[in-house]
């Protein structure tokens, strides 16, 4: 370690010197340790002042939007109004809908995406054969853009002869007639909790089957050896090795599921009468539709407080589940 | 023995059953886009619904591709998506590079105030970036949409990279350092070489991020001139309702690149993919 140090202040030192014009200002003006300090700065500075510029600073703004009632009009003064927003999206039904239609998205897709992404990963990890071509197959829908999707649905789930419709009632005979799908809240909101499933699967099953595809061989024979069952050996050794991988995935999916916006912005528009909001699509709605900035900038603000608070819960559970 | 080998057989092919099933379901829905966008639009709306169709033809394409000035729009997408791309990665691995190496004075303030913006939503700062961008002038403009993109894929991109960039052994860089190699020199010729399999990974990301990314688009975008496709596409729904292929036509013209970029790319995307995930 002191010979390596030895020789880096070498090469600093040769280097200063065979650079002299080139690093005048750092190397000359400020020094070698100067430099050498400023060396990591310098690394950062034009990919964080980016991030500074366009990230940070309107994570500043939104917090100030949200004390005003804001003016879009220039000449227009914004009035300070403390915490009307807050007080306006609490008092507001609306954002209990959103709140209730989000948190049952997160309900209904979370635990299906990690049962069935655990499901195929576990066929595909019992199998050489195909593997990359059913991988392939199963993640398609995660990697086609959230718009076209959106649209697909829009068009298999249509009130009228859509293929939903014309399978359940005119070939299954499950129906007794055609369904508005999307023109009702309950079905609407299956719909969308079935294409944010369908969408995500793909993505759980590739994480797991790379996390299964980790776990030594001689895990499972020393298991099998033992005189455990496939079941036996699947839930008492494999599971469990399995559980940090299944919290991680798990914050992440109930962050995505929060997140949900482009499917039900394209699919229903939040409509019947915002029966079928969630949380960012009333807020966009509310922004930029009834230029509310205060009252949206309040709203998402309160669902950051809210994603922030559960993922460093479930990251405190993910931590003990580690250390066990 | 022979007993054992059947029971083993047959619990393949129950395996290779529902595998099968599984992706059939999961593909049906694409599946039934291409065959509505292969039907003459006459077809389209028919019961019963035909899933095969009977007189495939490339029209819608031709349509989509001819029509509503698709190709200026596919141009906007490619051009945005790549300037993200190449930007994006080369400011993360710098970034990614000072996390990695180096000790200093407020490292962890600044890589925990990167990973803060991956927790909340990104939808949450459209309000603040609509202003700013209308500030600095950037409203309806490709440069608006390039500024956010990069912004927002910093973040992910290097804190994969930095992951990378920490397993790199250190002894080549030190020899480099002897060898009077500046930082800069040791950056360009030996790390980046070296990172290529994980700066394929973040870039293939932030390509896919940038060619669909639609909320911010449609917030920022007025003007045809400056539309890229997702919401080219969320607009032809709205404007040709009925016309289905025609839509699908567009959507696939859309999804065919990504397809394909994830196709061949695909050891890299699950590299990459599982690189936090595994660790964790």
């Amino acid at each position: 370690m002191a010979s390596s140090k030895g020789a880096s202040a070498i090469s600093v030192a040769k280097t200063g010197e065979a650079r002299l014009p080139r690093s005048f200002l750092l190397g000359g003006v400020l020094g070698p340790r100067l430099r050498r300090r400023s060396t990591p700065y310098l690394f950062l500075a034009p990919g964080y002042l980016v991030f500074a510029i366009f990230m940070l600073y309107p994570l500043a703004k939104a917090i100030q939007i949200s004390f005003y009632h804001w003016e879009l009009l220039p000449g227009r003064d914004s009035t300070f109004i403390g915490l009307s927003n807050y007080a306006a999206v609490l008092r507001d039904p609306i954002s209990w809908v959103a709140l209730r239609n989000t948190v049952l998205y997160a309900i209904g897709t979370v635990p299906t995406q990690i049962v069935l992404g655990l499901l195929v990963a576990s066929l595909l990890d019992s199998i050489t054969r195909l593997r990359v071509f059913f991988r392939t197959l199963y993640y398609l829908p995660v990697i086609t853009s959230w718009v076209v999707v959106s649209i697909l649905f829009k068009y298999l789930f249509s009130s009228d002869a859509g293929f939903a419709n014309f399978m359940l009632h005119d070939v299954l005979h499950v129906l007794p007639g055609y369904v508005g799908w999307l023109q009702e809240v309950p079905t609407a909101l299956f719909v969308i909790a079935l294409l944010g499933v369908w969408k995500g699967t793909g993505w759980s099953m590739l994480i797991f089957l790379a996390a299964l595809q980790s776990i030594p061989k001689e895990t499972r024979e020393a298991a099998e050896v033992d005189g455990a069952g496939p079941i036996k050996t699947y839930t008492r050794v494999i599971l469990p090795i399995l559980g940090p991988v299944i919290l991680f995935v798990m914050v992440l999916l109930v962050i995505g599921s929060f997140n949900v916006f482009i499917s039900v912005y394209l699919m229903t528009g939040g409509g019947p009468i915002h029966q079928t909001e969630v949380l960012l699509s009333y807020m966009y709605h509310q922004a930029f539709d009834f230029l509310d900035f205060g009252f949206g900038a309040a709203l998402s603000n309160l669902l950051a407080i809210l994603i922030v608070a559960l993922s460093l819960l479930q990251i405190r559970f993910l931590r003990r589940e580690v250390e066990l | 023995m022979i007993q054992a080998g059947f029971a083993r057989h047959a619990r393949k092919a129950v395996v290779y059953c529902l595998l099968l099933g599984g992706a059939i379901l999961t593909t049906l829905p694409l599946l039934f886009m291409i065959a509505t966008a292969l039907k003459a639009n006459v077809y389209i709306m028919e019961t019963p619904p035909q899933f095969f169709p009977q007189h495939p033809t490339m029209q819608n394409f031709i349509d989509a591709w001819s029509l509503n000035n698709f190709g200026l729009f596919f141009g906007n997408s490619l051009i945005v998506a790549i300037t993200t791309t190449v930007v994006s990665v080369s400011l993360s691995a710098m970034m990614a590079y000072a996390f990695a190496r180096f000790a200093f004075p407020g490292k962890n303030l600044l890589f925990y105030s990167l990973l803060l913006t991956l927790m909340i939503p990104g939808l949450m700062l459209v309000i603040p970036q609509f202003l700013l961008a209308k500030n600095l002038d950037l409203l309806d403009s490709r440069q608006g949409l390039v500024f956010v993109y990069i912004a927002t894929s910093l973040a992910l991109n290097t804190y994969i990279l930095r992951a990378f960039f920490e397993q790199l052994p250190r002894e080549l860089e030190e020899a480099a350092e002897v060898d009077g190699g500046g930082h800069i020199v040791i950056f360009t010729r030996i790390v980046v070489p070296l990172s290529t399999p994980a700066l394929a990974t973040v870039a293939i990301f932030t390509f896919l991020y940038a060619w669909d990314e639609f909320p911010w688009a449609v917030t920022a975008i007025n003007s045809d001139a400056n539309k890229t496709l997702p919401m080219a596409i969320a607009l032809f729904q709205t404007a040709h309702q009925t016309q289905w292929g025609l839509v699908f036509a567009a959507s696939l013209i859309a999804i065919i690149p990504v397809i394909v970029v994830f196709i061949v790319f695909q050891r890299y995307f699950v590299r990459g993919l599982t690189t936090g995930a595994i660790k964790a």
